[in-house]
């Protein structure tokens, strides 16, 4: 336990140094030595919450997750515009509750991002406790529309598991059905 | 090749504006507080992005594209978070308009957190 707390810590520290690295725009000894100290100081006077990270990152899930999140923002991107354009209608949408299978601190936060980030998808409301999204959905007609959409988030959460999950996550994912 | 690399931009960055301009036209067309939050946040994002690879592409030059990316990364990191916040606040303070709901589960939720 200690031993994972001490690893996040070093990675936020060396996320902060890239962060400020990234800010000169050069990459020299002296960016660096001064990000990681900047970095410390930072971490010992506005320690982060313990948000442990028990996953591991797999390329080919991640390369398959980024592809699809892409496509899905250019293709809703469109759709929006489409709808933004199209004068004389009014768009009807959603609420949806939708129970994640496997509602990690972590996983439930980046599901979130990332279906915040897709346009027609809005995140409203969260249960943390016991791992509800509650989504507003642009221009559905009908409940069926919405039942079609919670599996498309339960799909989305099995990308990002796949990605990112750990072992555990992983096991349930694959063993509950969607 | 830096003729090429121009034309690219070029379109990289009256395509990110289209969508920027789309987004402010579906502000003001939307119905409700909600369904503009999405028009707020989300093709605005992809035009954000693609405007800063058209920007990248036109400046060349390592220190301007590392901020770029510092912007990209931010944005796409807290566009989010001011949706939610406002959303929820909207629906707290009754601004969702119940007429255009096809379904609402939130409305069922025992307790609104």
């Amino acid at each position: 336990m200690k031993g994972g707390r001490w690893r996040d810590r070093c990675i936020a520290a060396l996320g902060l140094t890239g962060i400020w690295v990234l800010l000169w725009g050069s990459f020299s000894a002296l960016t660096f030595v001064g990000g990681l100290i900047i970095a410390v100081i930072v971490l010992v006077v506005f320690p982060l919450p313990a948000v442990t990270y028990a996953g591991r990152i797999h390329p080919l899930g991640t390369l398959r997750f980024l592809g699809r999140f892409l496509t899905d923002m250019v293709v809703a991107s469109f759709q929006v515009v489409r709808l933004a354009f199209s004068f004389g209608h009014v768009p009807t949408s959603a609420i949806v509750a939708v129970k994640l299978r496997a509602p990690s601190d972590l996983g439930l936060t980046m599901t979130a991002e990332a279906l915040s980030l897709v346009p027609g998808s809005l995140i409203v409301d969260v249960d943390r406790k016991k791992g509800v999204l509650y989504v507003h959905v642009l221009e559905v007609k009908s409940a069926e529309q919405a039942e079609q959409f919670k599996e498309d988030v339960l799909e989305l959460e099995r990308r990002i598991i796949r990605a990112f999950g750990s072992p555990a996550e992983r096991r349930i994912i694959e063993e509950v059905p969607a | 090749m830096s003729g090429v690399l121009d034309v690219i931009a070029w379109f990289l960055l009256v395509v990110g504006a289209l969508l920027s301009l789309s987004a402010g036209v579906a502000l003001i067309r939307f119905p409700d507080l909600l369904s503009r939050m999405h028009a707020a946040t989300k093709p605005q994002v992809l035009g954000l992005l693609l405007v800063l690879i058209g920007c990248a592409l036109r400046l060349r030059d390592a220190v301007d594209i590392t901020t770029l990316l510092l912007v990209a990364v931010f944005s796409m990191a807290t566009a989010p978070v001011a949706a939610h916040m406002i959303g929820r606040a909207a629906y707290r303070a009754g601004q969702a308009r119940a007429d255009l709901l096809v379904v609402d589960e939130l409305a069922d939720a025992d307790d609104k957190r």
